[in-house]
């Protein structure tokens, strides 16, 4: 009896030790960020600092897995595609404030929390996509819902947080009945039930599906550059929307400081690494985005698409919104 | 049965391990009381009315399709003399290796409006826009409905084959004699002595398919799984996704239990298989149509799909990425062998139990401890945080009581939290290949060692467990096969620095860049083939 209590305690130490990894100087990202678009800085800062980057990659479920892993979580970093995910983190507590002077002289005062507990990687712009045998079009996020674009536009899922943050952004321009009203026009020109990702949509103008698509803006150098979607790229147009008024709507990819962070001095460093100009470099040349940093230029392809007016809506406005916004969708039963 | 033993600590661990393996389950049972009563009734005058349509709409049509699938082609299989037999026989077990996302992908690739199909038609009949003529949209439900059943019905057809096959032929021959001819009594006495294995392989088939995330999310169908996850990652509503998962598991064991409670005490399996059997001769016309109808089945559910994915690998892999495959392939293994042996040895342990001893509910543990079955993998990842963290809370907290420093995530944040949630789901097929393995010793032999005054460990090693030796195999390739094509639990529950062939294949997929991931998708599918054959051997040789 003693003995088999005695191997089964050895087994399980060893399970745990070869579960739990144990490396000296490391920092921990939970990333909702696709494994292919941060490897490369990470890589980068690897070899800059020595300090050893270990990645969860989940679009899924992390705000709520910290949320579960409370102070024993071993976050320090946490990345987000979306500003309302950040905002998220912060008003439930996730996160920390990060007092750098690199970090706040690099990042534009409206793409950092007045409380340093949030800062933007990148911007990036909803655009929308048109047909080029539409020739050239000047579109409003409004245009989508009118009737003469009926069956002819595509979009993926409205609960998608790219969408969802362009919802909010129209209920805080516009109010939620509008909102609402807008919603259920928009989806009674849909060509299709709301499916696949942003590039799907594209795929879809090619196909001749549909003339009309949203979608970010990185996709379309992400398109161009491969080999078999170059093809849907090449039929389409990319669209800075509502340029005679309030802008395009924006959003960005971010950073934050997990509230307990155990590696907080190597995070703090890869957090100022991601905004050095190296790192903003790499973003715009190889995501295809726009870097925060003003002094930092975007790629060649990305300028060729030309400037843009920008909605100078605090972004911590759209946040505020989410909610509304997924309401309003299930309301309008936008993806049914 | 008279059963034998009554070893307290044996009962004891198979009591205790069966509620380990059903507590996430009652987490999320308890979780869900405390739910918002408003943003359910929000959810049910907006969209769960319909999600809930789907979800029924679609286990209907799944399961009817892999019914016709399976049940009409086991039936020509095993009734009649059509030609390439031998082949079909195990070819039609194939689809079975293919996870249902895959083909969705494929098919998609494949039928879409810029797929070479349409093209073709297009060019043939001089079509310029998708106005000029009707196609089917495969993006849809019943589309969804048609790919989960091309890769579930194999499991109709191997149940249902294998029932039909070891039939008494005395019924058979007895209702002949009485003057039916052999296609009414096929009918009226093979099929329904077939109904038990029809059934059971209906509810798993249905199991599978309410389980299904990806495949449902790729064509934009919205099932109940979508309204979990909506509620518990959209809104952040964790107790009121934990009562939709609840609803979830509700729905599927009252399926489950309804189907038992329909056939029991219904036993008339048999085991004299011997007399030759009596095969419907086909006419010509016959023999067409039926090769037809199977052959489509193997290549549709497999050929096709490989092919694509074969032509897709020479297109577009080259050697850089077999690095990254290789490790990613090594920890689908690793997981997917911790998860099978693990469920292989409690399938044994709790097997054993219900058939040694003397226990008045012996049975219990064994039929509580694959429940977990039924709970989709996305649901289950959510129990799983829900059960664990707190679990990992108390245990920092004591450690650190007792003045050590805290060791962290333990049980949550590591692959413990992965294995564990693939032992939950996949122990009921570790359980039922193992229990149909034991009850196939004869109760002899049980009492055989014991009469030569053979303890209990004794007999199990040198009796038991060498007679079992087949199906142990079998049922840890079987849990392994599932394991490695398992996506939502994993994906939910990854530590860091871990990928799997299955969650990166599903990060390409969702990018459109399935090409990418093509060898990986390869040896997924390869990895599947492998109990297919075993099983193939291990049944001519009965």
């Amino acid at each position: 009896m003693l003995r088999k209590a005695f191997i089964t305690m050895c087994v399980s130490l060893f399970c745990l030790i070869t579960f739990s990894s144990s490396a000296s100087e490391m920092v921990n990202v939970y990333s909702y960020r696709q494994p292919f678009l941060v490897e490369p800085l990470f890589e980068q800062f690897t070899k800059q600092s020595g300090v050893k980057v270990n990645v969860v990659f989940a679009k899924k479920g992390m705000a709520e897995r910290l949320a579960r892993e409370g102070k024993y979580s071993p976050a320090d970093i946490l990345l987000t595609t979306d500003i309302s995910r950040l905002i998220e983190l912060r008003d439930k507590d996730l996160v920390q404030p990060v007092n750098s002077s690199i970090l706040s002289h690099a990042i534009p005062t409206q793409y950092q929390a007045q409380d340093n507990t949030w800062f933007a990687l990148t911007t990036r712009v909803r655009n929308i996509y048109s047909a080029k045998r539409l020739g050239r079009i000047d579109l409003n996020y409004e245009d989508l819902a009118d009737e003469k674009y009926k069956g002819r536009v595509c979009t993926r899922s409205g609960k998608h947080p790219y969408n969802v943050a362009l919802v909010a952004s129209m209920v805080s321009e516009h109010g939620e009945a509008y909102t609402l009203n807008w919603l259920k026009k928009v989806k009674k020109n849909l060509a299709r039930k709301p499916q696949g990702s942003d590039r799907g949509q594209v795929q879809a103008i090619h196909q001749k599906l549909c003339d009309i698509s949203l979608g970010n803006s990185y996709y379309f150098g992400k398109m161009l550059n491969d080999k078999k979607q170059k093809v849907w790229a090449d039929e389409v147009y990319i669209n800075f929307p509502n340029q005679n008024n309030r802008g395009a709507h924006i959003n960005i990819s971010g950073v934050a400081m997990a509230k307990y962070a155990p590696n907080a001095k190597n995070a703090q460093a890869l957090m100022e690494f991601l905004v050095s100009k190296p790192a903003q470099e790499l973003y715009a040349k190889t995501n295809m985005e726009y870097p925060v940093r003003e002094d930092v230029a975007v790629s060649k392809l990305v300028a060729s698409w030309g400037n843009y007016n920008v909605d100078d809506l605090a972004l911590e406005e759209i946040a505020k919104h989410r909610k509304t916004a997924l309401k309003l969708l299930d309301q309008a039963q936008f993806d049914l | 049965m008279i059963a034998l033993y009554n070893n307290k600590r044996w009962k004891l661990s198979s009591y205790v391990i069966a509620l380990v393996l059903i507590l996430p389950m009652l987490v999320m049972l308890v979780g869900s009381v405390s739910a918002s009563t408003k943003l359910f009734s929000h959810l049910w005058q907006t969209v769960l009315p319909s999600y809930l349509a789907n979800t029924l709409l679609l286990a209907f049509w799944v399961v009817l399709l892999a019914l016709f699938f399976g049940v009409l082609s086991a039936s020509i299989i095993t009734q009649t003399n059509i030609v390439f037999k031998q082949y079909l026989r195990w070819l039609l077990l194939l689809p079975l290796s293919m996870p249902a996302y895959l083909v969705a992908y494929l098919y998609t690739d494949l039928f879409d409006y810029a797929g070479p199909v349409q093209r073709i038609l297009r060019s043939w009949f001089d079509w310029q826009t998708p106005n000029d003529y009707w196609f089917f949209d495969i993006r849809t439900l019943p589309g969804a409905a048609l790919m989960l059943a091309l890769v579930l019905f194999p499991y109709v057809y191997m149940l249902t084959r294998g029932a039909l096959e070891h039939q008494d032929q005395n019924l058979f021959r007895a209702s002949r004699l009485l003057g039916l001819t052999a296609k009414q009594s096929f009918f009226s006495v093979a099929l329904p002595l077939a109904r038990p294995a029809i059934a059971v392989s209906a509810s798993l088939v249905l199991m599978e398919t309410l389980a299904d995330f990806a495949t449902v999310q790729y064509f934009s169908v919205n099932t109940l799984t979508t309204a979990i996850y909506d509620t518990w990652l959209g809104y952040g509503d964790l107790a009121a996704a934990n009562t939709l998962a609840s609803i979830l598991v509700l729905i599927i064991l009252f399926v489950v239990l309804a189907e038992q409670r329909s056939r029991s005490g219904v036993t008339h399996q048999s085991a004299r298989p011997s007399l030759k059997r009596e095969l419907i001769q086909l006419s010509v016309g016959q023999q067409l149509l039926a090769s037809l109808f199977c052959w489509s089945l193997v290549v549709s559910g497999f050929l096709l799909p490989i092919v694509l994915l074969i032509i897709m690998a020479v297109q577009y892999s080259d050697i850089t990425q077999l690095s990254a495959l290789i490790l990613t392939g090594m920890n689908s293994l690793k997981i997917s062998f911790f998860a099978a042996t693990t469920a292989v040895f409690i399938a044994l342990l709790l097997g054993l139990y219900q058939r040694l001893h003397t226990d008045k509910y012996r049975k219990i543990p064994l039929q509580v401890s694959g429940f977990g079955y039924a709970v989709p993998g996305t649901v289950l990842a959510m129990a799983m945080l829900s059960t664990l963290g707190p679990l990992d809370h108390w245990l920092n907290r004591a450690g650190e009581l007792l003045g050590f420093s805290a060791p962290g995530l333990i049980l949550s944040g590591s692959l413990f939290a992965i294995v564990f949630a693939l032992v939950v789901r996949f122990s009921a097929i570790a359980n039922g290949t193992i229990t149909s393995g034991i009850t196939q010793i004869p109760q002899s032999l049980d009492y055989a060692p014991a009469s030569l005054g053979v303890n209990l460990l004794g007999s199990i090693t040198k009796v038991h467990l060498p007679i079992l030796t087949p199906t142990i195999l079998m049922a840890w390739l079987l849990v392994f096969v599932e394991a490695m094509k398992e996506l939502p639990a994993v994906l939910l529950l990854r530590p860091f620095n871990f990928e799997t062939l299955s969650s990166q294949i599903y990060q390409l997929i969702s990018n459109e860049m399935l090409e990418q991931g093509a060898l990986g998708a390869i040896l997924i599918v390869l990895f599947g083939l492998l109990p297919i054959v075993l099983l193939n051997k291990n049944k001519e040789r009965v």
